[in-house]
């Protein structure tokens, strides 16, 4: 099967000195949303640059749907959008000008390029705006002015680097839907992001990476599998007293509400049980949507651990 | 040509003329302010007691040096604040992701500073109709000169705004370099003023061949062979071509 990003024994080193991927394998599937998580300088920026063309790779292999990014480099660019984590676009002008131009660099013939600026602009609801200088656009704007950037010129493959970091939640998850909706059209999507429940919610595979190297890369329903805790948010006919807190191991969340760790080993049924032994009503019930965070926090605490325990290069023995 | 990359150049030049005029009070209004009054105190009130020089009038000799002057100017600052803006708030990320080669970008960019350059140059010589008559030698000489060197001056701005890390950089240049050049090459006197020392000095001054081409082409008087004017002009239109596109191709100063 063809992938859409197939990356072979990728190395980068900075003329400094820093590693900054240590021999990166990465497959991602034709179609698919996935996920590349990571902590603050784990490589994930790098990794993008590199595949964008942003970055010179020092070696290894990264191929777009078969086509070798050293070989077909044109080609593969051609394949390519990309929404950077940092705000790119000369912010003195218009909205208009600025995805219009972006379909130009692509080759996209002017009429075009203004027939899909209007599509782009008011699919992410900027048509209003176009006419704006950018630098007046609010912060969730300029983010999505960027994706219709890269949308222009209908790419096979969509790179979003931490795309709603700073938007709110309604502009979170109209571009939640956004994705979702031009993953359907056949569109590959890699995403980077620091909002683990946005991975959880629209990724079907996943990679961790730190240090410069992938840690796990896995399918984000096997990787939640090994998550032995969940949390469970349980909201109280009344205010909860230490007596009860103390019973079930729990933490007071608000008012009403408990906050609690259930092993998966533990039958719920005993939880309410206590509870209502307690002389608590159990209002509703749900599910702490941090599991995927938990996990990932501990992933990157074991890969620290290991590498603070392996014996440095000439370093004391 | 592919109708791809045809397309990605046409949009960066429509890009950049619409820049230049957006902004023209700062891209065509100042060098037309600066050289009517060159034209005003050196020309008028000094000119008319400095009487001749190379068998014209003084107004009419320096006409030429000072158009080519405001070409070289535009055509440098077009490239180097145009270039290093886009690279300084990464908007240049817009091109180096595209499919556009770098010969390609390069040449949208030089069209810009090119259009800048013919514009000023234009400004400046009906302003300095008010000041004199100006004769025409030969139309294709001056036509020719002045498109070649602002493409010299185009592709030295691009390699300073290349290198360039801080707005500092590319000051440095057009202070220390362009205008010690430019004032030294001929656009106020003809070097036969000099002596012997001074006028072998002056003939390292690649300015100095880009100023008497374009002069010759008005009054039909050069200090320098044409013929090398043109080799040495067409040289330096090759070597900072290929810098130029070694700098994009190698991503210096772009790509980490």
């Amino acid at each position: 099967m063809q992938h859409a990003i197939d990356i072979k024994n990728l190395v980068k080193t900075y003329k400094d000195g820093t590693q900054a991927l240590k021999g990166v394998d990465l497959k991602v599937e034709a179609g698919e949303i996935f996920a590349l998580l990571g902590p603050n300088g784990a490589g994930k920026s790098t990794l993008i640059g590199i595949i964008s063309s942003l970055v010179n790779m020092t070696s290894g292999e990264v191929k777009a749907f078969g086509k070798d990014l050293v070989k077909n480099r044109t080609e593969v660019k051609a394949m390519i959008g990309l929404v950077p984590q940092e705000f790119n676009f000369n912010m003195f002008e218009k909205p208009i000008d600025i995805v219009a131009n972006q379909a130009g660099y692509y080759g996209v013939p002017r009429k075009v390029a203004l027939e899909r600026t209007e599509k782009y602009l008011k699919q992410l609801q900027l048509w209003e705006k176009r006419n704006t200088i950018s630098r007046g656009l609010s912060g969730g704007m300029k983010r999505r002015l960027m994706i219709a950037r890269a949308m222009v010129n209908e790419p096979r493959i969509l790179i979003l680097d931490e795309p709603t970091a700073g938007v709110d939640i309604e502009i979170r998850r109209s571009m939640w839907s956004f994705v979702e909706e031009i993953a359907a059209q056949g569109t590959t999507i890699i995403l980077t992001t620091h909002y683990l429940e946005e991975a959880e919610q629209l990724c079907k595979n996943i990679a961790i990476i730190d240090h410069g190297e992938i840690v796990r890369n896995t399918t984000i329903k096997d990787l939640l599998k090994t998550l032995d805790i969940e949390t469970f948010i349980f909201d109280l006919d009344k205010t909860p007293d230490e007596k009860l807190l103390a019973a079930l191991d729990a933490r007071v969340r608000d008012d009403n509400s408990i906050e609690m760790d259930v092993p998966k080993s533990k039958n719920l049924n005993s939880v309410f049980k206590q509870i209502d032994e307690a002389g608590y009503c159990v209002s509703s019930m749900r599910n702490k949507a941090n599991r995927l965070e938990e996990l990932f926090v501990k992933m990157i605490e074991n890969n620290t651990e290991t590498k603070s325990s392996q014996p440095t290069p000439g370093g004391a023995a | 040509m592919s109708s791809v990359t045809f397309n990605g150049i046409k949009t960066l030049m429509r890009k950049e003329v619409t820049r230049i005029v957006r902004i023209w009070s700062q891209t065509l209004l100042p060098p037309a302010i600066t050289m009517t009054l060159y034209f005003v105190i050196f020309g008028n009130l000094i000119g008319s007691r400095i009487g001749q020089m190379g068998g014209f009038d003084y107004m009419s000799f320096i006409v030429p040096g000072l158009v080519m002057m405001a070409v070289i100017t535009s055509s440098y600052g077009n490239m180097v604040s145009s270039f290093f803006g886009a690279k300084f708030a990464r908007h240049v990320e817009e091109l180096l992701v595209s499919p556009m080669p770098n010969w390609a970008i390069l040449t949208g960019y030089v069209s810009g500073s090119l259009f800048r350059g013919l514009a000023v140059g234009l400004i400046v010589t009906i302003i300095s109709l008010f000041f004199t008559e100006i004769k025409i030698h030969n139309v294709w000489i001056i036509i020719s000169t002045v498109v070649l060197t602002s493409i010299v001056f185009s592709l030295g701005g691009f390699i300073n705004a290349a290198f360039a890390k801080k707005f500092d950089d590319i000051a440095i240049i057009p202070t220390f370099v362009l205008t010690p050049l430019t004032y030294l090459g001929g656009v106020f006197y003809s070097i036969s003023l000099l002596p012997d020392f001074w006028q072998k000095v002056s003939l390292i001054n690649p300015v100095l061949y880009m100023v008497n081409t374009f002069r010759y082409g008005f009054l039909g008087v050069s200090d320098i062979n044409v013929a090398v004017a043109y080799g040495i002009i067409i040289s330096f239109v090759l070597i900072l071509g290929f810098i130029s596109w070694y700098i994009l191709h190698k991503g210096i100063g772009l790509r980490s």
